[in-house]
């Protein structure tokens, strides 16, 4: 029973103050339905990026929750977000990943859109006898969009509060991920090429994964032998990134579910080599960071390295630098898609070696997340039983831990090794699922 | 064509089907580190991913480019030889148990050939691949779509110095690509 519900019961077992969580909540049919509606037709969703769809007439097709919409820019450069689905008789308005068109044909009956979704054309439209009202068959857009840096978010619910109260200093973590190298303020573009595959496991394991688990360090071991590293060990700079004992890495959480692990430098220090194995590479870095210490001052000093925006977008700060998606596609089934990120400006040298880190690291080809991906499957499966189903999960890490640390927002964990955020995690998706108001979501 | 033309052409494209069975075998019997002796130290191994665009724009557009982007798998021998590594620490959990693979080669053809058919010091070829994964308990994936490789003769032996793998798939219906096409 859930403890935040009054004794209410909500149809799935949690108590966060013992640690535990019951399983139906990675296997029900029933609570999936009702995460369609109570999470992901309300949350800020992460779309795409502007780097998509550069010119007039560009769209990407993404998704949201279990939903297909477009990203598109009209002609007028206006941003938007579509529900890809016709408001005549539902057909699946474009097929195509990515693309540019003045117009959207709907192949079913030729109902043609613009790309600020007006309805501009419509055959035999005497057909209609003057019946049908144009200006009210356009086509569903999303309640609310922001662009946050270049990356773009949506949410279905026009009560949602705005972006930048939805994120909270949350966002000052991700901005490790969007911000250029140098420190100056946003400039990121995505690679051509998303990759997208479908998990045979609930999209919580990778959210709850992403937040903020030091302690699954363990199924990485096989790839830490082999060391795919830039500098030819391991799986990341770490150590570099962190050299002696200047730097220290913390959970951090925020009220609505959003989590992460970011570093801290407790003084300035300079820079530490990192891509070893590429000298080329290494001087740019080195430039970049300096920069970014003057530019930034002590700001400069927190990085994120990975987290998890809730519902269900993730990201890695640094290496290998992403934004990804968990998309709900079943209870027992999810659609993985992975952005990958670069400096517009990045030499191409940089690029070069960048990309082929960021494919040998991650997707489903990745050495290393090929095993979390491998596990994430295996714990659904074996949590679907009704005897498997009769025990919780344990998330009893690191509890009664929590403090602040100066420079890094939000509530951190004392220890690095906790299971605080995921907890957070489960209230707030708890919050969701009892269809409580905004205002008592983010109290 | 001249007959001995026609016959040096049957006897090489039967010579390079013959280094794909065998290079299916190696991989199929799990001797990853012979597999790697087949390739060239340059190796460019390359999985593109396949984008729904439009008609008229598919040729240009359809791949990922190897250039500035990202595709399913884009390396060389170094990170190839850390997949093998990988797989035999025996905590590569992705493939442990190991999964149980079927390669199946077949539609070769011996495209570009360069130093004559009697004697070439390269060629160009295309086949179609089938790749049956079944892991664990009842797993199961069908991995199907074309190969063009480029091979070049270095003393006796063929070396794999480019291959690329056209994997038809948009969206990957399997969770991981742990294997080697
Ligand atoms: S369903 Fe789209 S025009 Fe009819
Ligand atoms: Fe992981």
């Amino acid at each position: 029973m859930t403890k935040q519900n009054g004794g209410k019961d909500p149809g799935y077992f949690l108590d966060l103050e013992e640690g535990v969580v019951g399983r139906e909540l990675f296997v029900s049919e029933e609570l999936y339905e009702r995460e369609q509606e109570q999470v992901f037709a309300r949350a800020w969703l992460l779309i795409g990026h502007e780097s998509l769809i550069p010119k007039k007439g560009d769209f990407f097709v993404s998704r949201m929750g279990e939903e297909s919409v477009l990203l598109t820019r009209d002609r007028k450069d206006k941003i938007h977000v579509f529900l890809n689905s016709c408001p005549h008789r539902g057909m699946k308005i474009c097929r195509y990943d990515e693309g540019n068109s003045k117009v959207l044909e709907c192949p079913y009956h030729g109902w043609g859109f613009s790309l600020d979704g007006r309805l501009a054309a419509v055959p035999h439209q005497k057909a209609y006898m003057d019946v049908l009202d144009t200006e009210k068959w356009g086509l569903t857009e999303v309640a609310k969009l922001a662009n946050y840096k270049g990356s773009i978010w949506a949410t279905w619910d026009p009560e949602a509060p705005e972006f930048a109260d939805y994120m909270g200093e949350a966002l000052l973590h991700l901005d490790t991920v969007l911000d250029s190298r140098d420190g100056s303020e946003g400039g990121s573009i995505v690679l051509p090429g998303i990759q997208k595959c479908i998990v045979p496991s609930n999209w919580k394991f990778g959210a709850e994964n992403f937040v903020g688990d030091i302690y699954h360090n363990h199924s990485h071991a096989s790839v830490d032998m082999v060391g795919i590293g830039p500098s030819g060990k391991g799986r990341r700079d770490d150590e570099e990134m962190m050299t002696a004992n200047k730097t220290i890495m913390r959970c951090w959480n925020m009220p609505m579910g959003h989590g992460g692990i970011s570093s801290l430098q407790l003084d300035d220090y300079p820079y530490a080599p990192v891509y070893r194995d590429y000298p080329e590479i290494d001087a740019w870095f080195k430039e970049c960071y300096e920069l970014r210490q003057e530019r930034l001052g002590k700001k400069a000093r927190l990085l994120g390295a990975v987290g998890t925006i809730f519902p269900n977008m993730s990201y890695h700060g640094t290496q290998p630098r992403s934004m990804f998606v968990w998309h709900p596609h079943g209870p027992n089934h999810m659609e993985f898609w992975r952005f990958y990120l670069v400096d517009k400006d990045t030499p191409d040298s940089v690029k070069d070696v960048l990309r082929h880190y960021y494919m040998r690291y991650s997707g489903p080809a990745g050495l290393t997340e090929q095993d979390d991906l491998e596990n994430w499957n295996y714990a659904t499966a074996a949590s679907r039983g009704v005897i498997a189903r009769r025990r919780p999960y344990n998330y009893q890490l690191g509890m009664g831990l929590r403090t602040r640390q100066e420079g890094i927002p939000g509530d951190v964990c004392e220890r690095l090794m906790t299971e605080d955020n995921q907890r957070n995690l489960y209230k707030t998706w708890d919050r969701f699922m009892q269809g409580q108001s905004w205002t008592d979501i983010t109290s | 064509m001249a007959e001995n033309e026609r016959l040096a052409r049957l006897l090489l494209t039967s010579e390079i089907e013959a280094f794909f069975y065998e290079e299916a075998d190696l991989l199929d019997l799990r001797r990853y580190s012979e597999w790697l002796e087949l390739l060239h130290d340059d190796i460019h191994y390359w999985v593109p991913m396949l984008r729904n665009v439009k008609y008229g724009s598919h040729e240009q557009y359809e791949e990922t480019p190897t250039k500035g982007g990202i595709s399913w798998i884009d390396e060389g021998l170094t990170t190839l030889t850390q997949r093998v590594q990988q797989i035999e620490t025996g905590i590569h959990w992705a493939e442990e148990p190991l999964s149980r693979i079927s390669h199946l080669v077949t539609n070769l053809r011996v495209s570009k050939v360069e130093g004559g058919w009697e004697k070439p010091t390269a060629v160009d070829t295309r086949c179609r691949f089938l790749i049956y994964r079944n892991r664990v308990e009842t797993e199961t994936d069908f991995f199907v779509g074309k190969r063009e490789d480029s091979l070049v003769r270095q003393g006796d032996n063929w070396k794999i110095i480019k291959r690329k793998v056209i994997l038809d798939q948009n969206v990957l219906t399997a969770k991981n690509l742990t294997f080697f096409f």
